[in-house]
């Protein structure tokens, strides 16, 4: 962590943190929209998707992983999960039942709309944290530079 | 049983070690060591979700988090006199905590009838037995954990998410002030030049 430009020269770490990247997000991605048969959730999920973020910019340096995804994007992001929650509990309102009431959300399968509503406030929860987990790593790391 | 005990043991000799260490790094590591170990307890207990939280949070983010903090820091603590009142303090605090644990309900107790007491587990009468039919019947869904987490305690869940924003809102109010100033100090020549984007 010290020295991010001795890292990036040492070509197994990056070697096998190119490989590794794609399959620790890809898991995310599993365990975030599995939850509700697996293990998992987007608490777990958040973590695992940061930890990728985290683990390449480890590797490549901090300035790769703002080209990815910029500190600007991270801020608005932890906002949009909490959001994205808590308008699935204003949307059951307005379709005429109780806050995070997801049954009113398919007037069809009440069975459905459960599973809807899972799954967004499960996606919200992952970007929450997914976000935070990267904000509070960004913090960190512009710290270390000085 | 025998091994949850080897767990346990470990547990304490990773706790022991780690305060007793004065190299910070090697603490920092002992310290995800000792959540994955209580990550393998929880699997044991069959608290998957919550193992996979421990692991995750635990062995992988909160480590590097440490380590951003050393790099800050020093890597060897300073040389402490011992002190006997802290240590009295703590024997003291974890003697009422054990205590206290004796009236909880044993592990895995079923319960046996509705006077909450050591060994009867009253929320395996009303709220586990709801949770557990309804899932299968509402939801449809095979993870009991899920369904609680997102559905039937919606609300706090909601609430964990904003506890988990004003975090994020709290180390970054705390932690970007200094790094905005460098930025747009002009002495500092590794700093970008646009204000506008922070690295």
């Amino acid at each position: 962590m010290k020295t991010p430009m001795k890292m990036q020269d040492k070509i197994i770490l990056r070697v096998v943190a190119r490989a590794c990247i794609p399959f620790i997000l890809l898991f995310g991605l599993y365990v975030q929209f599995h939850g509700d048969f697996g293990p998992g959730g987007g608490f777990q999920a958040g973590v695992i998707f940061a930890a990728g973020f985290v683990l390449y910019a480890l590797i490549f340096g901090v300035d790769k992983l703002a080209a990815v995804i910029s500190q600007r994007t991270i801020e608005i992001l932890v906002a949009t999960g909490l959001l994205l929650y808590a308008s699935v509990g204003f949307v059951g309102l307005a379709m005429g039942g109780n806050f995070l009431d997801y049954r009113v959300l398919d007037h069809h399968n009440p069975m459905h709309g459960l599973h809807y509503g899972i799954l967004v406030v499960e996606l919200g929860v992952g970007i929450t944290v997914t976000a935070a987990m990267l904000a509070i790593f960004y913090a960190f790391a512009a710290r270390e530079r000085r | 049983m025998p091994i949850e005990a080897i767990l346990f043991l470990f547990l304490m000799a990773t706790a022991v070690v780690v305060a007793r260490l004065e190299d910070l790094f090697a603490a920092a590591m002992l310290t995800g060591m000792f959540s994955l170990l209580s990550a393998g307890l929880f699997t044991l207990m069959d608290a998957v979700d919550v193992a996979f939280t421990e692991a995750a949070v635990g062995a992988g983010i909160s480590t590097v988090l440490m380590l951003g903090t050393l790099a800050l820091t020093s890597r060897k603590e300073d040389q402490q006199k011992t002190r006997i009142m802290p240590f009295v303090v703590v024997i003291l605090t974890g003697v009422a905590l054990v205590y206290g644990t004796l009236d909880m309900p044993h592990y895995g107790s079923p319960g046996t009838g509705p006077v909450p007491a050591a060994g009867n587990a009253v929320i395996h009468h009303h709220v586990a037995p709801d949770y557990i039919k309804g899932t299968a019947e509402e939801f449809g869904l095979p993870n009991i954990v899920t369904a609680v987490l997102a559905s039937y305690r919606g609300y706090d869940t909601l609430g964990e998410t904003a506890v988990i924003f004003t975090a994020a809102v709290g180390v970054l109010l705390m932690l970007a002030p200094t790094r905005r100033r460098e930025d747009e100090a002009p002495s500092d020549p590794e700093a970008p030049s646009d204000p506008e984007e922070p690295q």
